[in-house]
């Protein structure tokens, strides 16, 4: 009578306890020599939902590195290297739009991001096609979808260490992604 | 006070063999071990906790020496793909942790655990509940490190994770944090184990034993104690601050906010360097306990070998700034620093010359631990002399953090604690399962041991002339270093067979039993007094100890103390100084909550590791574990107000 | 015919036991050599001590409570402790004047280099009081033979240490700490350092080379260093230096006289004339470089260096380019 249950609860337990360890084991992997380099960012991600046929069904790109913590560090390693702050500062923005706040107008989802470091956006990002590599962008993309909180605490990355101009990403606290307002510049011609 | 208890000699005609059967037998009931599993989680007898202590740091023993022998064949010849960067470094950072924090330490503290309350001719250690719990807080920290390393997340910013490499910014994820939470876990076991030995070596001595009667190992086991004591903090004060800095960015090692990374570096060194000593200083007392005995003399010059272990202890804190000469500190303080680590050298020398004196004296015999106090002599003192040397500051800068350094301390750490300790093995194994180990199988181990170690551990000296630095996972072939790195591979393959016989040798005697006597080896301190394996209450009668070698002096049987109840677990409590019996104290029963407590503490300590919450969500476990644990046994408690009016009643009359 | 012969000479002398400076000198004659000796002597002293007490032949009538001889022995006990703590004392007096010496301040003339350490690879700059006259270079430092460099120590992320066997003993570089050594080369040659403390996944390949030269050979090349890099003279590396800048390569790298200015990775103006790359890991050959481009992750993995797919053709033209940045 009571072996069903146990059952129903021992797979529960296992599968909890599997989850965990994937996790544990995604989080913390250093995966060094990506190579050949993944398929250029014009074959992952698409322009447009138009095409011949039948609309397919949408398919969220999760990003390679959006649970992983190494991937993450060396995003913010990049962020700032690659002068991303000289438009959005510490992500509160100034020059470019804040990337700590809910609103996304281009999409907060890896692929929305990942997107918009490829090919650019209107009103002064510039595109990083070629600049960067493939691996790179991702974990910018990481990078920039935990300052808002949208990556598991235990992979965000923490202080670091610099005068604190920002409270560390793993402190953030999620935020609801909200589509703002397009602004008008920015709508396709 | 005295007189509530009578100091008779054990006279055999006087007291009838009947009487003392009943004593056994009264013993034998109250302390009565509880069988199962529930038995085994409650059991708070010094020996069996101490066994298990034992049992678990032997085995991280192998595991840390499977993780080196793999780094030595990652090693063996030029760009080796065996072990990558990320895995080689995490394997080092492991071998490092596991050796320091989860074998050296504890399995000192164990063999003090073990043989401290034998050698003083007590029943147990004075807080048998904590013991317990330190054990299982060091088991469960020990297991959740090496868990987390076979999950990937094995900490990789080496044994002493400086920062800021070990900071939020450089080590991303969860590997350090696992590291400084596993390492709170050992300092945790390690301050009770410490706290346990002092208070029984202090207040649990056979009447009689004096402090200048007691045996070395038992002093050792106080001085390290006290060291513990002293260091442990230090380090657990560092590594919070590291889990703070990279959980709820605090700046303690950030030096554009105020800290500062040297800070970690003087807190860590500031234990680092005591916790060598902590490691030597009990292998120094298994050294004498196995010379008096194989020499059949007591060791020469009792006193200065005393002095020289407080003096090495004290010393032994005024060092730590030799780790750190070639990070630029003013040349004045370096120099004051080169003066204490030479002069550390002098009560170290002490003793080596006093236990020449004392074989030079007697009549050596060359049994298997004998040979092992040797060993430890001729390879330690290889380390003592590097050791002088590199508290050098202009040749230390040259060779800190080379090959050189690694040859210094595995010579100083294996010669100076892993030779006494596999003495002490062989020598004591005999009390504890009442069987003996093979000679012959013991000679070879010890050999290859020997030639292991040096061939292993020699070239390193040349290596690190020849500028190769330390924890790199690989080197270019240009360099010139393959054949020597190869002759220390080879060196380390005879080391693990060496250590495969030994489990060979403990496989044996498990299987086909070669019964051990009380005394097989004629040793001169309580321990061989009693049966092998000891029962559960250590000695039927409390002996009276009137010199240093008891068992030489009345070797027809030692004075005993008559007066402690048979039918309650009754034991004695003796005067610091002096040891003169001072009160009686109830010992406690078995319980399970030190077992509880233990995880509810893991429970937090892992908590902490991803949320700062982990202190609020651990606290009603603490709380219900130490309610359990302190909540008093009506009976236990009119017992001992019945003893102490009994007492008040005697000293009155 | 010069690749090969650079090859052979690849990585340079590399030992704390040929000094080929004055600090290295003093500490090795000054002392290594006299501790060597002492040691091995006490050494051969009390392993005979011991294996005399071990071995010695009984006489059948001795006994322990003989108070003369327990004075004998207690006099020896103490007579070897006296010894032990002259000989220290002797010790610490020894190292302290050599400690003197190693770190006395040098005179005026002393050429100041700035080392900064990164995660792995050494920034190498050459200052002056004029900026346009700065040199930065990496991986290899260029030192006059017989005048005195101030090495100025920094890091920009973890620990690293500065060590050059042959000429000095190490110093860290701490984040947030100004740290110097001064060194002087006796006589010319390569000599090879690696950083000493461990500072991550390529603490292994983070070397260094260091260039004694005559101070004349040596003001050659400082003045070389000073050039921008050379315009590109015919169509393959004109071309290479569009893919150049049209790659991702300057987002991380420096050329003095092109666009490409950053300062995250190594700078390039005189790539040529370097004899190694990728930290004193490969020697600088066509062939090295190549495969460093395309994939440095294969040969320094989890360096900061992402592999660049470039087209063959893209590649070639590069490459030839970068040969010519001497």
């Amino acid at each position: 009578m009571s072996s069903p249950c146990r059952s129903h609860w021992a797979t529960w337990v296992r599968g909890l306890a599997l989850a965990g360890l994937a996790a544990a084991c995604r989080r913390e992997t250093r995966q060094f020599d990506n190579w050949p380099p993944t398929a250029s960012a014009a074959a992952v991600v698409r322009e447009v939902d138009l095409q011949p046929g039948p609309p397919t069904r949408h398919v969220d790109l999760v990003g390679p590195y959006d649970g992983n913590a190494y991937g993450t560090g060396e995003g913010k390693r990049l962020y700032n290297q690659m002068n991303c702050s000289g438009c959005h500062f510490q992500g509160g923005g100034g020059i470019g739009p804040p990337l700590m706040d809910s609103q996304w107008i281009y999409g907060s989802q890896p692929e929305n991001i990942f997107q918009t470091i490829v090919e650019g956006r209107p009103n002064g990002m510039p595109s990083f096609r070629g600049k960067l590599g493939t691996d790179q962008v991702w974990q910018l993309v990481a990078y920039v979808r935990s300052m808002s909180g949208l990556l598991p605490k235990d992979v965000a990355p923490g202080r670091n260490d610099d005068m604190q101009v920002r409270s560390q990403e793993q402190s953030t606290t999620k935020a609801q992604p909200g589509r703002s307002t397009l602004p008008p510049s920015a709508e396709h011609p | 006070m005295t007189s509530m208890l009578e100091a008779t000699d054990r006279d055999r005609s006087g007291r009838t063999a009947a009487s003392e059967a009943e004593v056994v037998m009264a013993l034998e009931q109250t302390w009565r071990p509880e069988p199962g599993l529930w038995g085994w989680l409650r059991s708070v007898d010094h020996k069996s906790v101490a066994t298990r202590y034992l049992v678990t740091a032997f085995v991280f023993f192998l595991l840390a020496g499977l993780e080196a022998a793999t780094m030595r064949l990652q090693l063996a010849r030029p760009e080796n793909r065996l072990l990558g960067p990320d895995a080689y470094n995490q394997f080092f950072t492991m071998h490092g942790t596991t050796m320091m924090f989860l074998f050296a330490v504890p399995v000192m503290q164990a063999a003090g655990l073990y043989l401290v309350p034998l050698m003083i001719g007590a029943r147990n250690v004075a807080f048998p509940k904590l013991n317990a719990y330190g054990y299982w807080v060091y088991l469960f920290g020990g297991v959740f490190l090496y868990l987390m390393f076979f999950l990937n997340t094995g900490p990789d910013a080496g044994w002493f994770s400086y920062v800021p490499l070990a900071g939020p910014e450089y080590s991303p994820g969860k590997r350090v944090d696992v590291w400084a939470q596993a390492i709170t876990f050992t300092e945790i076991a390690a301050l009770t184990a410490s706290v346990e030995l002092i208070v029984t070596i202090f207040k649990m001595r056979a009447p009689g034993m004096t402090l200048n009667r007691m045996p070395l190992f038992v002093w050792a086991m106080l001085v390290q104690s006290f060291m513990v004591l002293f260091a442990m903090p230090w380090v657990a004060t560092a590594s919070q601050f590291l889990a703070m800095d990279r959980l709820v960015a605090t700046h303690f090692f950030n030096q554009a906010e105020g800290g500062d990374p040297l800070l970690w570096q003087h807190l860590f060194w500031f234990f680092g360097h005591p916790e060598v000593y902590i490691i030597f200083i009990p292998a120094l007392g298994f050294v004498s306990s196995i010379v008096t005995t194989f020499t059949r003399r007591p060791v020469f010059g009792y006193p200065a070998m005393v002095l020289s272990l407080v003096g090495t202890a004290f010393l032994g804190f005024g060092l730590w700034v030799h780790h750190m000469f070639a990070t630029g500190l003013p040349q004045l303080g370096e120099s004051f620093f080169t003066a204490a680590s030479m002069m550390i050298a002098i009560p170290s020398g002490v003793q080596i010359f006093c236990w020449i004196a004392t074989i030079w004296e007697g009549r050596p015999r060359f049994g298997v631990p004998f040979l092992w106090a040797i060993g430890f002599v001729v390879v330690f003192i290889i380390g003592g002399f590097t050791g002088v040397m590199i508290a050098s500051v202009p040749f230390d800068q040259q060779v800190h953090d080379t090959y050189f350094i690694v040859a210094h301390f595995h010579y100083v750490l294996i010669g100076g604690a892993v030779f006494p300790l596999f003495g002490a093995f062989h020598y004591w194994f005999p009390k504890v399962t009442g069987r003996m180990l093979s000679e012959r199988l013991g000679r070879w181990q010890f050999w290859l041991f020997f030639v292991g170690v040096n061939l292993t551990f020699f070239p390193m000296h040349q290596l690190g002339f020849e500028g190769m630095p330390r924890r790199v996972y690989t080197y270019l072939p240009e360099t010139g270093w393959g054949s020597l790195n190869l002759l220390a591979t080879v060196g380390a393959v005879i080391m693990a067979v060496s250590v495969v016989l030994f489990l060979v040798n403990l496989a044996r005697s498990l299987r086909a039993p070669h019964l051990a006597g009380d005394n097989p080896w004629g040793g001169e301190t309580l321990e061989w007094a009693t049966t092998s394996p000891p029962r559960p209450y250590n000695f039927p009668l409390v002996p009276v100890v009137d010199g240093r070698m008891p068992l030489w002096q009345h070797p027809d049987g030692l004075p005993a103390l008559a007066g402690l109840r048979t039918d309650v677990r009754d034991v004695l409590m003796t005067t610091v100084l002096d040891a003169e019996p001072d009160s009686r104290h109830r010992h406690p029963p078995p319980t399970i909550w030190p077992f509880c407590a233990a995880i509810a503490t893991t429970i937090t300590f892992i908590t902490l590791i991803f949320t700062p919450w982990g202190l609020v969500i651990g606290f009603p476990f603490l709380l219900v574990a130490f309610i359990g644990w302190a909540w008093p046994r009506g009976q236990d408690h009119q017992e001992q107000r019945r003893v102490e009016a009994e007492a008040a009643v005697e000293v009155a009359g | 015919m010069i690749p090969l012969l650079q090859a052979s000479q690849f990585p340079g002398r590399h030992s704390v036991l040929e000094p080929a400076g004055a600090q290295a000198a003093l500490i090795k004659d000054g002392l290594w050599d006299p501790m060597f000796v002492t040691a091995s002597v006490t050494f051969a002293l009390v392993v005979a001590a011991l294996l005399w007490a071990l071995l010695r032949r009984r006489v059948g009538g001795e006994t322990l409570e003989d108070p003369a001889r327990q004075r004998r022995l207690g006099l020896t006990v103490s007579l070897a402790t006296a010894v032990t703590t002259i000989v220290l004392f002797v010790f610490l007096v020894v190292d302290s004047t050599v400690g003197r010496a190693t770190t006395a301040t040098p005179g005026h003339s002393a050429l100041q280099i700035r080392v900064t350490g990164h995660q792995w690879w050494w920034e190498v700059q050459y200052r002056d009081s004029l900026a346009q006259h700065w040199v930065t270079t990496a991986n290899e430092i260029h030192i006059p033979v017989g005048r005195p460099v101030v090495v100025e120590l920094r890091s920009t992320d973890v620990i690293h240490s500065f060590w050059p066997p042959n000429l000095s003993a190490k110093r860290d570089l701490i984040p947030g700490h100004e740290n110097s050594l001064w060194l002087e080369a006796d006589s010319s040659g390569e000599y090879r350092g690696q950083c000493a403390e461990y500072c991550g996944h390529q603490h292994a390949k983070m070397a260094f080379l260091v260039v004694a030269e005559p101070s004349d050979s040596f003001a050659g090349w400082l003045a070389g260093q000073r050039d921008t890099a050379a315009t590109p003279a015919d169509s393959l590396t004109r071309r290479g230096q569009e893919v150049f800048l049209g790659s991702a390569c300057p987002m991380c790298h420096a050329v003095a006289g092109t666009p490409a200015g950053s300062r995250v990775g190594p700078d390039l103006t005189h790539l040529g004339s370097r004899r190694t790359l990728a930290a004193g890991t490969l020697p600088n050959t066509r062939g090295n470089l190549a495969g460093w481009i395309v994939n440095p992750q294969a040969i320094k993995p989890g360096a900061k260096m992402p592999p660049n797919a470039l087209s063959p053709d893209d590649l070639q033209a590069l490459l030839a380019y970068l040969e010519t940045l001497r």
